[in-house]
């Protein structure tokens, strides 16, 4: 007999994990909220370190999956835990009994005009990063050619009155790969990055950096304080260049906010009917942060991707093929003896 | 108009859309491994000048590209081009011939 197994999530963690699980034989059942599959990565145009084109890593892992069983615009209902296994109803009136089951909601973006201060929503110049990797999948270029773009890092981030005091880890990243496209595209422009710290933390993510100095792009330690309009409609930043110990301003004409990463609210909606708990951080909390980290505290339920927190694409991946193991030895333990 | 003492105090806000970027410019073109500071303050650490005045490569680097010219002059006017910087330096930047480079450039 073929064990069901219901993935919650078509986001790179869940296609993942998916495939994995599928080439193991199981019969594994996708849902997806959103009409398409792909989560975060189909909205992003070309990934640091080295700008390879989303859609190519999207296409791969949508090859992986053409034995599971996909549902699109499709959300669970409602779940419980019945004597070893799930039963799931699914928003398309299918129900589902699952031996395991492998949450992988992802996160949602912090919502940058919660930080009222930097004009999202207000000033037509101000955009988010997403917003950004939108205009750059679409082609879609600034006219009159921007002379000045900003970049903010860590908003919704590392900020306690925003509610998330913790990194998301990527934008770092994100934004220097972005100021060195926004200088490809615009090369008259002064790009600038206002950072507190950079954390470029993994495999070539200096080399990105450095190529961003080399690029001349600026980078200006401090945390950018007020975003105000000038009578030419163009955007009056205000910061302190910390290592000069020195207020500073600049007029521009593109703001881009680097917004974190969020608890997904749909996970939380499935988490809350089977009582999984979350840290602090509003992500769901593993059995244990170093051996057991894909298992949940619920036998059978398991863990893949951002939704434990913020996490890179490579991260993310590692994690649903582990998530996938763990899965088979669950199964192997529970329900073939 | 009597005079009454009071005047208005310059502002110490750097103002980086009046920054000269020609002259930094044409430095990172003579210079290109000036755009490869990280502002680590390695040169500074270890610059024999600045144990007796004010003197740092690092802040001159800032000052230059916040605009602000004088500044960098006296950050630089005691350096005795002793290379120690050089040697430190962990993005191997000649900041030696940094040093001179600026100084031809901003006719220091
Ligand atoms: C601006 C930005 C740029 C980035 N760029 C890069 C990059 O260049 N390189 C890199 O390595 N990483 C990058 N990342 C990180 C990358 O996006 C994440 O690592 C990745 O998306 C996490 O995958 P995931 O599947 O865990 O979550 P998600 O991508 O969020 O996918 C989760 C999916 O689950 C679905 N879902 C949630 N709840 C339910 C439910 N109840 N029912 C059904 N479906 C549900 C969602 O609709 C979504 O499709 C970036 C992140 C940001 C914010
Ligand atoms: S990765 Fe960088 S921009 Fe993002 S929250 Fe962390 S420090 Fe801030």
């Amino acid at each position: 007999m073929k064990n069901n197994i219901l993935v919650i999530g078509g986001g790179p963690a869940g296609l993942e994990a998916s495939a994995v699980l599928s080439r193991m034989g199981y019969n594994v059942i996708l849902a997806e909220k959103e009409k398409r599959l792909g989560g975060h990565l189909a909205k992003w145009d070309r990934l640091f370190p080295d700008q390879t084109p989303a859609k190519e890593v999207l296409d791969g892992l949508l090859d992986g999956i053409k034995d599971v069983k996909c549902f699109t615009e499709t959300d669970v209902n409602s779940i419980n835990l019945l004597d070893r296994s799930f039963n799931a109803m699914l928003s398309n009136g299918i129900t589902i009994l699952a031996d395991a089951v492998l949450l992988a909601s992802g996160f949602d973006m912090f919502k940058a005009e919660k930080k009222e201060e930097y004009g999202y929503g207000i000033y037509e110049g101000v955009m988010t990063n997403a917003d950004m990797e939108q205009a750059f999948r679409e082609g879609k270029t600034f006219s009159p050619a921007p002379k000045a773009i900003g970049f903010v890092h860590c908003v919704g981030s590392r900020d306690e009155k925003a509610g998330n005091p913790a990194c998301s880890k990527v934008c770092c990243a994100t934004a220097v790969k972005q100021a060195i496209e926004a200088k490809e595209l615009y090369p008259d422009a002064n790009v600038y990055c206002f950072y507190m710290d950079l954390r470029m933390f993994g495999r070539h993510y200096e080399d990105l950096y450095l190529r961003a100095q080399k690029s001349g792009i600026r980078f200006i330690r401090g945390r950018v304080s007020e975003v105000s309009e000038t009578a030419e409609g163009r955007l009056l930043i205000k910061a302190e260049d910390t290592l000069s110990s020195r207020p500073v301003k600049v007029t521009l004409d593109r703001l881009v906010l680097m917004a974190g990463m969020r608890p997904s609210e749909a996970g939380h909606k499935v988490g809350r009917q089977l009582n999984l708990s979350v840290e602090e951080d509003g992500f769901f909390s593993a059995r244990d942060g170093f051996l057991s980290l894909q298992k949940s505290k619920l036998p059978g339920l398991f863990y893949a991707g951002a939704c434990t927190g913020p996490k890179t694409l490579p991260d993310t991946l590692h994690e649903a093929r582990s998530a996938a193991m763990e899965i088979d030895r669950y199964i192997k333990e529970n329900f073939r003896k | 108009m009597i005079d009454f003492g009071f005047g208005v105090s310059p502002s110490s806000r750097i103002n980086l859309d009046k920054a000269d970027k020609e002259k930094f410019n044409e430095l990172a073109i003579a210079e290109p491994d000036v755009a490869k500071c990280m502002a680590c303050g390695s040169c500074s650490a270890s610059c024999t000048a600045a144990a007796f005045e004010d003197t740092s490569l690092r802040r001159a680097i800032l000052s230059l590209q916040n605009g602000l010219c004088d500044d960098a002059s006296k950050l630089l006017s005691h350096c005795m081009l002793c290379g120690k910087c050089t040697m430190v330096c962990p993005r191997g930047i000649n900041t030696r011939h940094l040093i001179l480079s600026i100084q031809k450039i901003y006719s220091l």
